[in-house]
């Protein structure tokens, strides 16, 4: 169950090598959370993670979870809700994917696209419906701010996280009023892995203060969450800019 | 999912979760609700008072009381009352009073079930004299996960795991309680001011085995030399005989007509309880009390119940809700419940609603909360930040000491510290195990913290 504070004993993450899911992983058994799912393709970095979190004090099983195989979803979270309680699911799995290759090889894009959008959907369906048998629960999403409005130089991604972040929207409305509760994150450009070797962003951050965020939000009951926070008045800003304009911008 | 699940939250507005809140009108009923409440089990619910998560039941069964609230049989000379567990202790002061009864024990609010105040153990500003609740209860009936009703009485297991189990080991039905008999429904109050936390425990020591009731108002933001600087106000049930011929009060001495103001706004504004506004109230709440007063008249209400006065007065805190912490150290320990008063105080929790008691002995109940010692009880925002964390060390410091947090209060413990605060807890498990294996009632509390 989640305390007063909205901080989870039961934690379920999907992509569990994430950098911004470990970080807040890290944080919640430092608080609360003694039991943590680190789902995920199975491979030596889950395994590593698992270890990591393990040394911390947390009891960490590790699910072979693939979001491209949406067949198998069902089968593989409804064994992880079978088992317990999941008082937060952290959904954070999703690729970059490489711009210039994806605009030749559309199979490529569709990867990205598929990965970022229609696993999480479903994935995402299934955790609502058993966050809401439970009667309680947070889903939080990881989305971006590529995903606010589309970029010369990752509309591919941008759509693919465009896509996820309304689902997760709507989603988070459906289960208004039902006990579970949806939480939308939009990171910035995030120093991490993923982003190694890219160009630093303005407002750049890191997956500590990700998860900070994410810890504040659940704290407030927050339904979206913008990393750093200042990051919401500039995107409303960017929003409303004119196309010519926006397409000269240099980013 | 049935669309007819609820959000459900304790008194302090943190943590909501859904569930179907079922009310039974008979006993029937009940049965018939503890029976189909299905795998995630049921839990029994007053008027929702607990600060936290104990009658709270995520995806489960709330089975709400208060339906069943007659009371059956009063004995006017000998002063027990039989009466159902959704009654109040409200409508039992409206019913006892005229007759020259009183309850025995009441919390700072008079909105709590019979049934609940068997499920928390609850006590009063009379616990030094009069211990908690379940001491006064002779009996009750008590719907067991197994469909059965059983008699519960004093001295047997079930009894003691029932005072204080948080509704775990079944539905109290009906209960049988001793009264205190009273002349008058006003009470003769003594006030004082304290300058410090010394001072304060100093005449807490000194003078209450004077009083029938005794309470301390802390200030928790005073820091330097005026930390824990308090008003205490102790007092009796006042005898006819100090009341003036031809007052009204003297036309009718057992007269009960608690007044209520408007409540607060549902979406009350968030953020005005800070710092500076507590800063100022408990400034003007210590100044205004009397150094010295003894023998005022005030009514029961308020002097036991002055927030019953504003309903829904847990609004204050806004959307946030807040968190009750209360906690006991026994005598000996004084120096932790200095070092504890004195963190809070530099943390500047702006708190308004502390309060410091001296508790007498221990009653049986094995999740019991008091003990012989030192009670604070505080109420904080829930938005302040970082108050996690800041709750947890205060629970180690409580913990070193020997001693506990209150659950009916609670909504934060670290599950790992429950043993070491309660040591009969793993005989409530064991208890639980056997008499209900299935685990029909369960409760966010009880998942939270493995009961």
């Amino acid at each position: 169950m989640k305390d007063a504070f909205g901080l989870p004993q039961s934690l379920l993450v999907l992509g569990g090598t994430s950098e911004i899911a470990l970080a807040t992983a890290r944080r919640m058994i430092a608080r609360r959370t003694r039991t943590v799912w680190l789902a995920g393709r199975p491979t030596p970095a889950l395994e590593d993670a698992a270890e990591q979190l393990r040394a911390l004090g947390a009891q960490v099983h590790t699910v072979a979870f693939d979001a491209l195989d949406t067949e198998s979803h069902e089968w593989v979270l409804g064994k992880v809700f079978a088992e317990g309680d999941i008082d937060l699911v952290l959904m954070a799995f999703g690729v970059l994917g490489d711009q210039a290759q994806d605009e030749r090889e559309p199979l490529a894009a569709v990867r990205v696209a598929q990965t970022n959008y229609t696993g999480a959907v479903s994935a995402g369906l299934i955790c609502a419906r058993a966050l809401q048998a439970q009667g309680h629960g947070s889903l939080v999403v990881l989305s971006s701010v590529a995903g606010e409005r589309a970029r010369r130089a990752n509309f591919i991604y941008g759509s693919s996280k465009a896509g996820l972040d309304t689902f997760a929207q709507g989603l988070g409305d459906a289960l208004h009023g039902t006990g579970a509760h949806v939480m939308v994150v939009r990171p910035g450009f995030v120093r991490s892995r993923m982003t190694a070797g890219m160009a630093e962003a303005p407002l750049a951050t890191t997956p500590e203060a990700v998860a900070t965020a994410i810890e504040l939000g659940l704290r407030r009951r927050s339904e979206t969450v913008w990393v750093p926070g200042t990051l919401r008045v500039v995107m409303s800003a960017l929003r409303h800019m004119p196309r010519p304009l926006f397409r000269r911008l240099p980013m | 999912m049935p669309a007819d699940t609820v959000s459900v939250t304790g008194w302090g507005r943190t943590a909501p979760t859904n569930a179907r809140v079922i009310r039974p009108r008979t006993y029937e009923e009940a049965a018939a609700a503890v029976r189909g409440c299905g795998t995630r089990g049921g839990i029994p619910r007053g008027l929702g008072r607990a600060y936290g998560d104990a009658a709270q039941n995520a995806g489960g069964a709330v089975i709400d009381m208060t339906a069943l609230d007659r009371v059956h049989a009063i004995d006017a000379d000998g002063g027990t009352v039989l009466c159902d567990a959704g009654v109040s202790l409200h409508c039992l002061m409206q019913v006892l009073l005229p007759l020259g009864w009183f309850v025995p024990v009441t919390p700072g609010t008079r909105h709590v079930t019979v049934g609940g105040a068997i499920g928390a153990d609850i006590h009063g500003k009379n616990h030094h004299v009069s211990g908690a609740f379940s001491r006064h209860v002779l009996s009750f009936e008590l719907l067991t996960a197994d469909g059965e009703i059983r008699t519960v009485s004093r001295g047997t297991p079930l009894f003691d795991a029932t005072a204080g189990g948080m509704g775990l080991t079944g539905l109290i039905l009906t209960a049988t309680l001793q009264l205190l008999p009273v002349e008058t429904s006003l009470m003769s109050v003594d006030t004082e001011r304290a300058a410090d936390l010394d001072d304060v425990m100093d005449r807490l020591t000194a003078t209450d085995h004077r009083y029938r009731y005794s309470v301390a108002w802390i200030d928790l933001l005073a820091r330097g030399a005026a930390t824990g600087r308090a008003v205490l106000t102790r007092g009796d049930h006042a005898p006819l005989d100090t009341l003036r011929a031809g007052t009204r009060a003297y036309r009718d001495p057992l007269a009960f007509r608690p007044a209520r103001l408007p409540s607060p706004p549902a979406l009350f504004p968030e953020g005005l309880l800070t710092r500076r506004s507590v800063g100022l109230f408990n400034e003007f709440w210590y100044r205004k009390a009397p150094r010295a007063r003894a023998g005022e008249l005030q009514s029961i209400s308020a002097f036991f119940h002055p927030l019953d006065g504003v309903p829904h007065w847990n609004r204050v805190y806004g959307r946030g809700g807040f968190v009750q912490y209360q906690f006991v150290v026994g005598h000996g320990q004084e120096e932790a419940l200095r070092r504890i008063v004195e963190r809070i105080s530099q943390r500047r929790c702006p708190s308004f609603l502390a309060v410091l008691k001296r508790f007498g002995d221990a009653d049986p109940g094995w999740l019991s909360f008091p003990v012989p010692g030192w009670t604070l009880a505080l109420d904080i925002p829930a938005r302040l930040p970082g108050l996690g964390a800041f709750l947890d060390e205060l629970d180690e410091e409580v913990a070193a000491a020997g001693g506990r947090v209150y659950l009916a209060k609670d909504s934060r413990l670290r599950p790992e510290l429950l043993a070491a605060m309660y040591p009969r807890v793993a005989d409530f498990r064991a208890l639980r195990a056997e008499a209900d294996p299935r685990g029909v009632f369960t409760s966010d509390l009880s998942r939270r913290l493995g009961l």
